[in-house]
């Protein structure tokens, strides 16, 4: 039974931007679903989509349903009450998304107290819980965000976003500003909450290695539409779409002969919502596509073995993707 | 030839020292990698090497003389030696065109003739053709990618003959990345300019640089060739960082506690002790004694495959 389930979701922008268009996912519980993809491909409009903190403007269409109940037929009081409380949202940018003139116990106790009835010690209490089970000490609670590193912020975001017990935790770009060693420790500490606490959790990343090493399932996403889906670790070792493919490529395996002294790009930019290349979007950016490439209108196809893919090709032949890009 | 190079550099803020005797050679048409996390030091050294910080102690080398921190001296210096910075959104003013923003240098280095030519040669050497096409653009008007040919074109423009890249892709789209990196990699056959890039990504070394250098705590602890260094590491902190860049799967995770201490409270002994996993898994008495008492010497500039561990050298 999933926790979270989008059917055709699609969001338009004012101005008539397309930024999501037609997006079928589902998350279980103690299960960590991937959304790879780069800057304007629509990732973070799902995000917001989800808790319903678009602009008035945008126009939504299809279905959120989290636990089976419609998102968007919620009332205002309910909406409320499930933020936070059933689903939240570990942001990007921990300097930016803390306020700075308060300690950091008081923002984790912030959503507690507004969401329960608990009294202010108890608050504190759960605030010193959480902050371990994160692993800061709980004394830290009286700090404020100037006085953590960069990695300890990030873990004060995920504290918050646990704060009221939520069964889903979205994260976008948790660990995108953070050292290496850092970064292993965030992508440790969310993998551990996962089994304890048997959350859902989605996580929204540029970096396809980061998703393959902690996600059970990876979705691509390029101008508003999944091109792939499936296993993560196939869509990293194995991709069967030439943008997986280069994302894959874009982050280099170290000791592989096929990338030394040959970085891998895609030439272009990936293109503006509002300008969509005809058939399929990739199109004019694919090292691999033909004419009809420009002509057909692309949708995902079941490859077998959990997988999917929008490539007209890919679908077809057995291509080599690896060296394509 | 070397084109620059640290000589037991130190640069020290008050009681902090962030760069702690650092030996490094970045040879002429050599692309070198600064290997690091944040606060190891590896962009106050950048600094030092663009002469941006003056050394507390040691020097750097230019063309295997001393710099000279004159004003006149200085000048030629910054015109051979470029800096490129992280963000091209942030390093870019947005109010002024493109061409603007590549003749800046030549204006500020007072080199008035062929203005245009030489903004032209800049733009089409950084990968933007034709060069014309995007002289009365403004920076909102281009891609990521764009806006960092433009800032790589500003530094071109220069004819240095290093460039001193800080991070130069982090900022930018996966699918780009690949493009910057194999213009820096073309730069370097086509015009022999030598690169040092300053990253904390282990996979961007791998993709292009020569040689790698890793920095923990203002020290070089590890260094040698690309394929040395990230093949067969030898130094445990080198070896934690690869084993958890998340590609490198045949390694298990050694994932370090905490991150790099304070650099005014270097611990005693070898610095990477405290977090040091061979450490704590349990070396020989005598070893460990060296660990906790004996300072580790400052690695030579020279090629070859060094690590600073006293596990390493009984």
């Amino acid at each position: 039974m999933s926790l979270l389930e989008l059917k055709g979701l699609s969001v338009t922008y004012a101005g008539n931007v397309p930024a999501v268009r037609g997006v079928d996912l589902s998350v279980a519980p103690g299960e960590v679903l991937g959304i790879a993809g780069e800057s304007g491909c629509g990732k973070s409009t799902i995000t917001s989509a989800v808790l319903r903190l678009l602009p008035k403007s945008a126009k939504v269409g299809g279905q959120v349903l989290l636990d089976g109940e419609d998102v968007y037929g919620m009332s205002f009081g309910r909406l409320r009450a499930m933020r936070w409380a059933e689903a939240s949202i570990v942001f990007q940018g921990a300097l930016h998304s803390l306020n700075a003139v308060q300690t950091i116990g008081k923002q984790i106790a912030e959503p507690i107290l507004l969401h329960e009835k608990v009294s202010r010690q108890a608050a504190e209490r759960r605030v010193g819980e959480l902050l371990e089970q994160v692993g800061l000490p709980a004394r830290r609670a009286k700090d404020y965000p100037h006085q953590l590193s960069g990695g300890q912020r990030q873990r004060v975001m995920i504290a918050l976003a646990l704060a009221c017990r939520p069964r889903l935790v979205i994260a976008d770009e948790p660990t995108t500003a953070l050292d290496v060693m850092v970064q292993a420790q965030v992508l440790d500490l969310l993998s551990g909450l996962v089994r304890e606490l048997g959350l859902a959790l989605i996580m929204i990343s540029h970096d396809l290695s980061v998703l393959g090493a902690v996600c059970d399932r990876v979705a691509v996403m390029y101008a508003g539409q999944i091109v792939e889906e499936g296993p993560a670790k196939d869509i990293f070792d194995d991709s069967r779409h030439p943008y997986s493919a280069a994302l894959a490529g874009a982050f280099p395996r170290v000791g592989d002969e096929l990338f030394r002294y040959a970085p891998r790009g895609l030439p272009g930019d990936p293109p503006y919502p509002s300008d969509l290349p005809s058939g399929c979007a990739f199109h004019p950016r694919c090292p691999v596509a033909l004419d009809r490439c420009a002509e057909t209108e692309v949708s995902l196809a079941d490859l077998g073995e959990g997988r999917s893919s929008a490539c007209l090709r890919a679908c077809e032949e057995d291509l080599d993707l690896r060296g394509a890009s | 030839m070397t084109a620059l190079a640290a000589r037991r550099l130190e640069v020290r803020f008050g009681r902090a020292r962030a760069v702690d005797g650092v030996e490094l050679e970045i040879g002429s048409g050599e692309i070198v990698a600064l290997v690091g996390e944040s606060g190891c030091g590896k962009t106050t050294l950048a600094r030092a090497l663009l002469g941006l910080v003056k050394p507390t102690a040691g020097s750097v080398e230019h063309l295997s003389r001393p710099l000279g921190y004159a004003r006149r001296e200085m000048r030629g210096f910054r015109r051979r030696v470029q800096l490129v910075l992280q963000d091209p959104t942030g390093s870019l003013n947005p109010r002024h065109t493109v061409y603007e923003a590549v003749a800046e240098g030549l204006r500020i280095h007072g080199i008035h003739d062929r203005e245009e030519e030489r903004v032209a040669d800049a733009l089409a050497k950084a990968g933007m053709r034709p060069p014309e096409r995007f002289f009365l653009r403004y920076p909102h008007e281009l891609s990521g990618g764009q806006r960092q040919r433009v800032v790589i074109a500003g530094a071109l423009v220069l004819e240095p003959s290093v460039l001193v890249a800080d991070e130069p892709v982090s900022s930018l789209d996966a699918s780009v990345r690949g493009e910057i990196l194999a213009l820096l990699l073309r730069l370097r056959d086509q015009l022999g300019l030598s690169v040092l890039v300053v990253t904390h990504d282990l996979g961007l070394a791998w993709n292009i640089a020569d040689r790698v250098a890793v920095m923990y705590l203002g020290r070089i602890v590890e260094s040698g060739a690309t394929a040395d260094v990230l093949l067969n590491p030898r130094h445990p902190y080198t070896k934690a960082l690869l084993s958890v860049v998340p590609e490198v799967s045949r390694m298990a995770p050694v994932v370090l506690r905490g991150e790099t201490p304070d650099p005014s409270r270097i611990p005693a002994g070898c610095r990477f002790r405290p977090r040091c996993p061979l450490y704590a898994s349990g070396l020989p008495a005598e070893v460990a004694a060296r660990c906790e008492t004996e300072p580790l010497p400052v690695l030579p500039a020279e090629l070859g495959h060094h690590a600073a561990c006293h596990a390493l050298t009984p």
